[in-house]
């Protein structure tokens, strides 16, 4: 079984500025967190807002760099060689990112480019890869401004296929879709793991598609990764009937004060 | 294992896909650049007329010879400020339309990412740059018989590759200061044409001033260009413009790459690229 992701300790804090006296503050938003994932699979992070699913995520994309620890990607290192990483990663986030301006088929067409093929080689499969997703093709020619943003949602997903990515990296990849377009793209992300054996990181706030699409699910609680397993597992451990009962007992906290690092290097 | 061949091609298809973006938007946007160079012509008048302003307050001077050079300063002022903003734009527009995390975590090396903008920026900085000449030349009835247009269209394309480099270092502001980076850009150039004598000879500044004279580029090109358009002269006279300008070229492109690549590290460092999300 070959290794996709392995992930050693890895920490990752941001400076800000805030409380009183706009004081610096060094936030965690990643604390020591390991994991592997095995080619093919399919695993999904659960976490509430600010458990630093985002910064994971960017984290194997190489747009963040870490304070500390390890993540390796295909024996690849994220961080000593992050240009190999890149050939064999693909994301696509909550927000649909575009030139507003150019259609949905320019701008796939010139994302493709910095992957290095050419118009001619995406051209035929453009249309393709945004019927598979649920995106009207002939739509294609219009700006993306005028696109709604489930449909824009679904070009951002279209982006990531086109170039064939070994792993993919699912940042909410649903949130703001109706429930026949999730539908549609959680069908759409199955049929992708049945016949690319694409592997897959799914960062999700939705319960169902988790335990729909994961086989290993993970929890994530202010920077630290609870537990990864498989969803039965997960209820097992938290004596829970439901996915939902296992994450809420997993980060239910009664009145804990935050431990807010403060210091005073400013 | 991937042919060197075949990764120097997906480098240049990404190379020309900066390119054609910039062109794609361009197009879309055609109405704000027109309104960009009307402000640009104006820009230029303002200052070319001053040559009639001081002649009709009872100066002496050569009126011809005064209205070239302060033609020629307005143009590269606005030619330099062209490359400036599009290689600014590097970071800053793609902010803006929140692609940058795309494009950063794209395999394509950052030399050809930049180098095509660099390519486009010099591409649509000259393209206005002989535009705003011949509209501004327009107004005023100035003969410029001898001039070499060839010789000063080779200068401005050797102090290109100067400018770009420096507009590399410019492009990495945006990057450290997302929120004022752009501004920060103007300074850069304000700068470099006070010191290079774009509207005055370098010898009237004063001495510190006249030292950053000697190692910025503008200032030979300033100097290449006024020599090809009114003493008409041609490349072998040019050559004590032209290797200065070649050699700050071999130097401030690596140098700007190495900016902005520590500009990136520091911003993937610190979380500047994005937060949202
Ligand atoms: N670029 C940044 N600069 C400063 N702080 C950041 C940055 N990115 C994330 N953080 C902080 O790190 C922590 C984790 O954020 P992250 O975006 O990873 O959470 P998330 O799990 O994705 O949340 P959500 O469910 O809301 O998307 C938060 O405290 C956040 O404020
Ligand atoms: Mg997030």
């Amino acid at each position: 079984m070959t290794t996709a992701v392995e992930v050693r300790d890895l920490r990752k804090e941001f400076v800000t500025r805030g409380g009183r006296r706009l004081r610096r503050r060094r936030v965690p938003a990643l604390r020591g967190v390991s994991f592997t994932i095995a080619q093919g699979e399919c695993v999904a992070i659960l976490g509430q807002n600010g458990s630093g699913k985002s910064t994971l995520v960017r984290l194997l994309s190489t747009l963040l760099l870490a304070e500390g620890g390890t993540a390796e990607i295909f024996g690849h290192d994220v961080f000593r060689d992050p240009r190999a990483v890149r050939r064999l990663v693909n994301r696509v986030s909550v927000e649909a990112a575009f030139f507003k301006k150019m259609s949905s088929a320019e701008n796939l067409a010139y994302a493709a480019r910095f992957y290095g093929m050419t118009p001619r080689e995406t051209g035929p499969r453009i249309p393709e890869i945004l019927e598979r997703v649920g995106f009207p093709a002939e739509r294609r020619r219009e700006p993306m401004e005028n696109l709604s943003r489930g449909m824009q949602q679904k070009v951002a997903l279209a982006r990531a296929l086109l170039t064939s990515p070994v792993l993919l990296l699912l940042d909410e990849p649903t949130t703001g879709l109706d429930p026949r377009s999730k539908l549609e793209v959680q069908e759409f992300i199955r049929e992708l793991r049945r016949t690319h054996d694409a592997t897959i990181l799914l960062c999700t706030h939705d319960l169902v598609e988790a335990e729909l699409l994961a086989d290993r699910v993970g929890i994530l609680d202010r920077g630290e990764l609870l537990c990864l397993e498989s969803t039965e597992a997960l209820k097992r451990r938290f004596d829970a009937s439901t996915l939902e009962e296992a994450f809420l007992a997993s980060t239910g906290r009664v009145f804990e004060d935050d431990p807010e690092e403060e210091d005073d290097t400013s | 294992m991937r042919s060197s061949a075949h990764v120097v091609r997906a480098e240049l298809v990404g190379l020309a896909g900066v390119v054609e973006r910039n062109v794609y938007l361009v197009r879309r946007y055609i109405w704000w650049d027109l309104a960009f160079f009307v402000w640009t012509v104006a820009n230029a008048l303002t200052i070319v007329f001053i040559a009639e302003g001081v002649e009709a307050a009872g100066g002496q001077i050569d009126l011809e010879r005064t209205i070239t050079i302060l033609l020629i300063g307005a143009v590269i002022w606005a030619y330099l400020g062209d490359i400036f903003e599009v290689l600014t734009e590097t970071v800053a527009w793609e902010r803006w339309e929140g692609t940058i995390e795309y494009t950063f975590m794209a395999p394509l090396a950052r030399s050809m990412h930049l180098g095509g903008m660099g390519l486009f920026a010099v591409a649509y900085a000259l393209v206005r740059a002989v535009l705003l000449f011949w509209v501004v030349a327009f107004f005023f009835d100035v003969d410029m018989p001898q001039a070499n247009y060839t010789a000063a269209l080779v200068v401005l394309a050797v102090a290109s590759v100067s400018f770009v480099g420096i507009g590399m270092m410019t492009a990495v502001l945006p990057l450290i200061s997302p929120e004022k980076g752009t501004q920060l850009g103007f300074i850069a150039q304000g700068i470099l044409l006070v010191v290079s004598g774009v509207y005055y000879p370098v010898s009237v500044l004063p001495e510190w001033m006249q030292w950053l004279a000697t190692i910025s580029p503008a200032t030979y090109a300033l100097e290449g260009v006024r020599a090809a358009i009114l003493e008409g002269d041609g490349l072998a006279e040019l050559r004590d413009e032209l290797w200065p300008l070649v050699v700050i070229g071999v130097v401030s492109v690596p140098l700007g790459l190495e900016v902005f690549r520590r500009g990136e590290r520091h911003a993937k460092r610190t979380g500047k690229l994005k937060r949202s999300g």
